[in-house]
């Protein structure tokens, strides 16, 4: 099957559960139906293309590990709903974008050029504590234990999302 | 490069990158039609290798960045992102 043939149901069954995840962690999906809907199609065709839903409006590179970044919800989600109401795709939206209090404008691109997210990485000193410190990069969730949970229990991040923290 | 040509109003060489999967891309290609323009765009996403290696290089060069939708205008004007006062004001009746 060609990756870009979707069909309806799939769209449909994957709105209703990002849409129901959102609201359980607080968070909303873009109220223009029509539009976040062609969003989710594109996470279903990244997601065949690639094996993982990554950012449809980003070039994914085809490499987990080089896309880990702008797998949805991206790193770059929670501070672009902070400061522009929306994510860069705006398949999230605030609540005061929601509610029609703000309006929604074109969000700039925020991920760094590669060379500057590889550099970006950071190096910890060894810690005293008695177990590292891990922060889900998406929502920032924290936990002390000897490796990150498998998914994160408040946003349902992968374990390759994580990075010590302390 | 496999360009899609849309037929329209002669307002330069219009330009778009874009991808399938992207919504704002969409609203720029709609934008584009209804103001009847004659344009070319081409979905960078569905490119092989080196192709796109070779549309992400335009683009970088034009922009500095890599982002879509992004329009040029005559190579000389871009307009990154669906910024649909800017797409009217320059292409617009
Ligand atoms: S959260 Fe928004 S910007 Fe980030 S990957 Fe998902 S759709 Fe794209």
């Amino acid at each position: 099957m060609n990756a870009e043939d979707v069909d309806q149901e799939a769209i449909e069954r994957l709105y209703e559960r990002l849409t129901r995840e959102a609201e359980e962690g607080g968070y909303h999906l873009n109220p223009d139906v029509p539009f976040t809907k062609n969003l989710v199609r594109g996470l279903i065709v990244n997601e065949r293309r690639y094996g993982y839903p990554s950012c449809p409006c980003r070039l994914a590179m085809g490499s987990r590990e080089r896309d880990r970044d702008i797998i949805c919800p991206c790193d770059y989600r929670d501070p672009d709903l902070d400061q522009y109401g929306a994510c860069y795709c705006a398949l999230y939206v605030s609540g005061a974008i929601l509610r029609g209090e703000r309006e929604l404008t074109p969000v700039p691109e925020r991920r760094p050029p590669m060379a500057e997210r590889r550099a970006q990485e950071p190096v910890l000193p060894a810690s005293s504590l008695p177990w590292p410190v891990w922060r889900c990069r998406v929502c920032g969730y924290l936990c002390a234990r000897t490796h990150p949970p498998e998914v994160c229990p408040i946003c349902r991040a992968t374990q390759d999302r994580f990075e010590r923290f302390l | 490069m496999q360009w899609t040509h849309v037929e329209g109003k002669d307002r330069g060489k219009v330009r778009l990158y874009a991808l399938s999967t992207c919504g704002w891309c969409a609203k720029t290609k709609q934008l584009l039609m209804e103001l009847g323009v004659d344009f070319r765009y081409v979905y960078v996403d569905l490119l092989d290798a080196d192709e796109m290696a070779q549309a992400i290089d335009e683009v970088a060069q034009l922009t500095s960045q890599q982002a879509f939708p992004t329009i040029v205008i005559d190579d000389d004007r871009v307009i990154v992102g669906y910024r649909a006062d800017q797409i009217r004001e320059a292409l617009g009746p």
